[in-house]
């Protein structure tokens, strides 16, 4: 069985974004990149799923400029088998992304996809269930466990106040959460074999998808500040102060 | 312009975190509400009752019973044609709908929006709350999630909105629900509770967190929250998790207990009213945001506060 796993090139996790001062964008020149990190959990549990013989191969897609080759060496390491690069200039939107994968998808029929729940640049949350409703397949967002047979998936999904267990039938699309697992650590040599993995280049006009922006950036601008208040010394001094405020 | 705002609901109750998207979508025009579900004539009681709603359109199905996104989305799109805008509350459930919409609709979705600037504007938070960016649209139909403590909850009485049947969508079968296991607490759930107590790390383990946090909540009545690096070590939940890929809260009252405060937890606590924070680290960027903090030892700290507050 075939899984497709998409990542993203992002912002480190580590890197505080800054708005230009003018508002015309975040100012991301000269910043440490890596990949998603919600994607490098879909990654790791491709590999798994590949250790415990319920995968064959494991093909993982970036999207965007010629950087992304990076980030599909890193999963080229982490285990992936090999890469497909969709090179393009132009910001994707997330249904573009979706119908791009979809393309791709067609291409390589996976019966598993998988992708991080949202891309901490854009935290838009969305492409995994555009790219299930483009497929007509199924979907588990925010999925903590995972458990695949021959033919579905069963997933456990984190919701608001609880989780539950879904059956889907395949191919289906997985959204990884936090606690699926544990990524693994890429070691120099896995990156050194990566090196000589296939990767193959494709354009957006060769998949005939039509990147055009459609949503425009009109500003950007910092989060309204808050002002820090005073350090109090003791807890009575505390519990005086939120009387004070009517708090409690 | 109308918006069709898709109820969260369990056939039984309306979740009150639809009442978000509901006076949310006011800003834009009428507002209708969806209450696709199984034997859930008490939802569409309610929805018919919030004040905006002007129509309810409902919609019972044995696939619609526990709100597959999978069995959900058809319907909404084959409803689609009235409305400009397609709307739900950003919590799980319509993180987990509305992006299935859009792509079947060929639109954009506008995700987890704090602000309405207008018809085709919209505010939204990017980068883990570190930068909000301004974006519009004049796609003719629009899928939007709304941030709930961005717009107040549109009241749950004094409407009296026209109920409309409308037909189900063919069933997918793509999926089904094995089982859905909700904690039942006694505490006020953490998007709305008034007051949060929210532990990080610096707890050390499971055991701490709930021996530190659940006594001092239970004497403010107060929901508990974690840090990402709280809930990564498994001292608590995932879904206690407060931050940018977590929840999003304002309550009256945060106090943040060994939280450093980085700014992907930062972003989903600032717009509390009154910040508490309790920090061994004089450092530590959390006291920047804070209205009161208290240094020292969280061990000491948190069971003095829990007494003093018992008196």
């Amino acid at each position: 069985m075939k899984a497709l796993v998409a990542v993203k090139r992002v912002v480190d996790y580590n890197v505080k974004v800054r708005v230009k001062s003018d508002g015309s964008d975040v100012d991301i020149g000269n910043v440490k990149m890596s990949m998603n990190p919600f994607d490098e959990i879909a990654v790791e549990e491709a590999v798994r799923l590949k250790e415990a013989g319920k995968i064959s191969e494991i093909v993982a897609v970036s999207l965007g400029e010629k950087k992304c080759e990076d980030t599909l060496r890193t999963a080229l390491a982490m285990g992936a088998d090999r890469a497909v690069h969709v090179e393009t200039e132009v910001v994707l939107e997330p249904l573009t992304v979706a119908k791009l994968l979809k393309a791709v998808a067609e291409k390589e029929q996976p019966q598993l996809l998988l992708l991080g729940k949202q891309a901490i640049d854009d935290d838009a949350n969305q492409t995994a269930q555009m790219l299930a409703a483009l497929l007509n397949a199924p979907q588990a967002t925010f999925a903590s466990k995972v458990d695949l047979t021959a033919d579905e998936v069963v997933a456990q999904r984190e919701i608001d106040g609880g989780v539950e267990e879904v059956v889907l039938k395949l191919p289906a699309v997985i959204s990884t959460d936090l606690r699926l697992n544990e990524p693994r650590f890429v070691k120099l040599p896995n990156l050194m074999q990566a090196k000589k993995k296939p990767l193959e280049k494709l354009t957006p006009q060769e998949l005939a998808v039509d990147v055009t922006p459609r949503l425009q950036a009109q500003k950007y601008a910092e989060p309204a500040a808050r002002s820090g208040g005073v350090k109090v010394a003791d807890v009575s001094e505390l519990v005086e102060k939120l009387k004070a405020v009517k708090a409690i | 312009m109308t918006t069709l705002v898709i109820a969260e609901h369990n056939n039984q109750a309306l979740n009150p975190a639809t009442l978000h998207a509901v006076s949310a979508a006011a800003c834009l025009g009428e507002v209708h509400v969806l209450v696709a579900g199984k034997d859930a004539a008490a939802v569409v009681e309610q929805a018919r009752q919030v004040v905006g709603v002007t129509k309810v359109l409902s919609v019972d199905a044995p696939h619609y019973v526990v709100g597959l996104a999978e069995e959900l989305a058809p319907l909404a799109v084959s409803l689609a044609a009235d409305y400009r805008y397609l709307a739900a509350t950003a919590t799980a459930a319509g993180k987990n709908l509305m992006p299935r919409i859009a792509a079947l609709l060929d639109c954009s979705q506008i995700s987890d929006l704090t602000a309405i600037v207008n018809e085709n504007t919209f505010v939204r938070p990017i980068y883990a709350g570190n930068a909000f960016v301004t974006v519009s649209s004049n796609e003719p139909k629009l899928v939007l999630t709304f941030r709930a403590t961005a717009f107040d909850a549109a009241a749950a009485q004094g409407g009296n909105a026209e109920v409309v049947t409308v037909n189900s969508a063919a069933e997918q079968g793509l999926s089904r629900m094995l089982r859905r296991e909700l904690v039942q607490s006694d505490r006020p759930e953490l998007t709305q509770a008034r007051v949060v107590v929210s532990g990080g790390r610096a707890l050390g383990s499971a055991e701490q967190f709930d021996t530190v946090l659940t006594p001092l909540a239970d004497a403010l009545g107060a929901a508990v929250g974690a840090s990402r690096a709280a809930v990564d070590a498994e001292y608590a939940p995932n879904d206690a998790q407060v931050g940018q890929t977590g929840k999003v809260v304002a309550p009256e009252l945060y106090i943040a207990v060994g939280i450093s405060g980085a700014i992907q937890h930062t972003a989903g606590m600032q717009d509390s009213k009154v910040i508490v924070a309790i920090n061994k680290d004089p450092d530590a960027p959390i006291f920047n945001i804070a209205d009161y903090g208290l240094v020292g030892d969280l061990f000491e700290i948190v069971p003095q506060l829990t007494a003093a507050l018992k008196n």
